[in-house]
């Protein structure tokens, strides 16, 4: 105590930095750091949990990229994400874009479209599930054969079944999308609209011209928050093919259901770990390319 | 000026009830989803079939079956104590993290600051193995701990909350100092009541975030005591297999609470998201 007593104000604050940080520092040390340098060393190994980890170089990598299953798990992974982050942005955009400009119940309107942001993922895939069922059990089917139409066969199709588990997932992230969009609406200034109007502008031109240049940030934030969401995709899958995780025929298996296989079901902990690092990679890329290409047409 | 106006609107009228009529019906679309769920759960076995959104005899039975052996109280349990700790946990360490690097001056700032905000690029699905490997070492499976430890803490609340407390000014800490307070009272008694908005932002978040949490509670237990209710809900779905009344019943219970929670605290609900996405 008497030695604090002898520190200056500024050595003061430092011993406090230090104070407030020491717990942060050893839980970001040995919750985060440690284990990513964990799943990396892992990714070298091979451990089924029972016997001796032994080295095995880049065995792990070479076996998965010979693997057709992860190739084939690998594109469902991007067309998680090449479907879901244009269809829900392009969507959130038209609501937000035209609920911008209501008055009348905005905010009740408002809450309907951010309501199922706050369900849980797993309750709206069964949910979704009970749609998606056959007649005389599935909500969807029964409309259909209401109306004289004949059955889809939703998530039993390898065709169908990844736009059926992706439609709750986009339907879910809507809200959300919308809230952001409509408050980077709001953060243009109606000068340029003003602007606009005394020159005869029509909608369309003002809309290409002035709104979505001004959004950029928002757009940027918004691609990228939900590319990310999309390519980790987990939950909805899980809870939807659970009779045959990532069915049928792996139609629908992302690179995370794959993961969590191979390490919790499998036990070939190894392994997993390399599909983690190959996610993280995806991941880092996709960022940083969606963030480099925004960039780039803002100067251009 | 007046007459221009009126002329505008009166143009404008029937596309601006067009707009509206499509936004109204496009919202209650966005909720029958959950208007099915909600009324399939109030519905006998044999009536589910049926498209009617008002079952012809609603019923609780569903309800009291699928609460009789008492697992949904206890996963319901399990997830609020849970959610709540690591909430109020996140909230105080990411604040406490983010203030002391946005307002004190030391060496090494930079490098914690940096090293913080580059874990927000590791994806929990990659960390999820190492987590568990920890776990069984340490005997964590299967408790409230081990579900809880990976979320006590987040980049992403340090993050927002440094930019928070970028508009504290600087004078209110240092007249605080001089009033004799020391850096831990200036920080929680000065500090904080003037981003609390920026804190129920940030709890309602990562509230959230841990209630509809799946992947980690579901590898870090296997005992049904400690399910959490996402996790519950997907053991119980799996068993009943076809009884989609029930099912329904069980993804309304996981649901209800959150949304009553949402009706009451709305306006704050969308402010925090409003807040949390543009500073974020």
């Amino acid at each position: 105590m008497k030695l604090y007593r002898n520190l200056s104000i500024k050595q003061k604050q430092v011993v406090w930095a230090w104070t407030f940080l020491a717990i942060p520092v050893l839980f970001y040390t040995v919750i985060r750091f440690y284990p990513t340098f964990g799943a990396i060393v892992l990714s070298f190994q091979e451990w089924n949990l029972l016997s001796d980890k032994s080295w095995v170089g880049l065995e792990n990598y070479q076996k998965l990229f010979a693997d057709p299953v992860f190739w084939k798990v690998f594109k469902n992974t991007f067309i998680y994400l090449l479907l879901g982050t244009p269809i829900s942005l392009v969507i959130s955009f038209t609501i937000a874009y035209h609920l911008d400009k209501v008055n009348f119940l905005h905010a009740t309107i408002r809450a309907l479209y951010f309501l199922p942001f706050m369900t849980s993922a797993v309750a709206m895939a069964w949910l979704w599930r009970w749609f998606y069922q056959p007649v005389p059990i599935g909500l969807f089917n029964n409309i259909l054969a209401s109306l004289g139409i004949s059955q889809l066969p939703f998530l039993n199709s390898t065709f169908s079944a990844l736009p059926s588990i992706l439609a709750p997932a986009v339907w879910a992230g809507l809200g959300f999308q919308i809230i952001i969009f409509m408050a980077g609406l709001r953060s243009i200034p109606t000068s340029y609209y003003e602007a606009a109007e005394i020159d005869g502008v029509g909608p369309f031109t003002v809309l290409r011209e002035i709104t979505i240049p001004l959004l950029k940030p928002t757009i940027v934030f918004l691609v990228v928050f939900s590319s990310i969401g999309f390519l980790r995709i987990f939950d909805q899958v899980f809870n939807m093919t659970t009779n045959d995780p990532g069915g049928p025929l792996n139609s629908t298996k992302p690179l995370v259901l794959m993961i969590y296989d191979t390490a919790f079901n499998a036990f070939d902990m190894g392994y997993a770990a390399a599909q983690t690092v190959v996610l993280f990679t995806v991941l880092l890329i996709v960022s940083l390319v969606q963030l480099f290409v925004m960039r780039e047409r803002k100067h251009g | 000026m007046a007459d221009t106006f009126d002329y505008n609107k009166k143009r404008i009228a029937p596309a601006k009830v067009i707009r509206w009529t499509l936004l109204a019906l496009g919202g209650i679309a966005m909720v029958m989803p959950i208007v099915f769920m909600l009324s399939t759960s109030l519905k006998w076995p044999h009536e589910i079939y049926n498209l009617k959104i008002i079952p012809d005899e609603p019923t609780i039975e569903n309800y009291t079956y699928v609460l009789e052996d008492g697992r949904f109280y206890q996963w319901f349990w399990n997830s609020l104590v849970i959610a709540t700790i690591t909430t109020i946990s996140a909230v105080i360490f990411d604040s406490l993290v983010g203030y002391t690097l946005c307002k004190f001056r030391f060496r090494g700032r930079m490098i914690v600051f940096v090293a913080i905000l580059s874990t927000l690029m590791i994806p929990t699905e990659m960390l999820v193995i190492p987590w568990y490997l920890m776990a069984k070492d340490f005997g964590w499976l299967n408790s409230y701990w081990g579900i809880m430890f990976p979320g006590v803490m987040t980049a992403f609340g340090t993050f927002l909350m440094k930019q928070f407390f970028e508009s504290v000014p600087d004078d209110f800490l240092e007249a605080a100092r001089i009033d004799g307070l020391n850096e831990f009272q200036i920080w929680w008694s000065v500090a904080m009541p003037l981003v609390t908005p920026a804190l129920s932002a940030l709890a309602i978040f990562i509230f959230l975030g841990n209630w509809t949490a799946f992947i980690w509670p579901l590898i870090v237990t296997n005992d049904p005591a400690l399910y959490t209710l996402p996790v519950g809900l997907t053991t119980f779905s799996v068993e009943q297999s076809v009884e989609w009344e029930l099912i329904m019943t069980g993804a309304a219970l996981a649901t209800i609470p959150t949304l009553i929670v949402f009706l009451v605290f709305q306006r704050y609900i969308i402010r925090g998201v409003v807040m949390t996405g543009l500073k974020g």
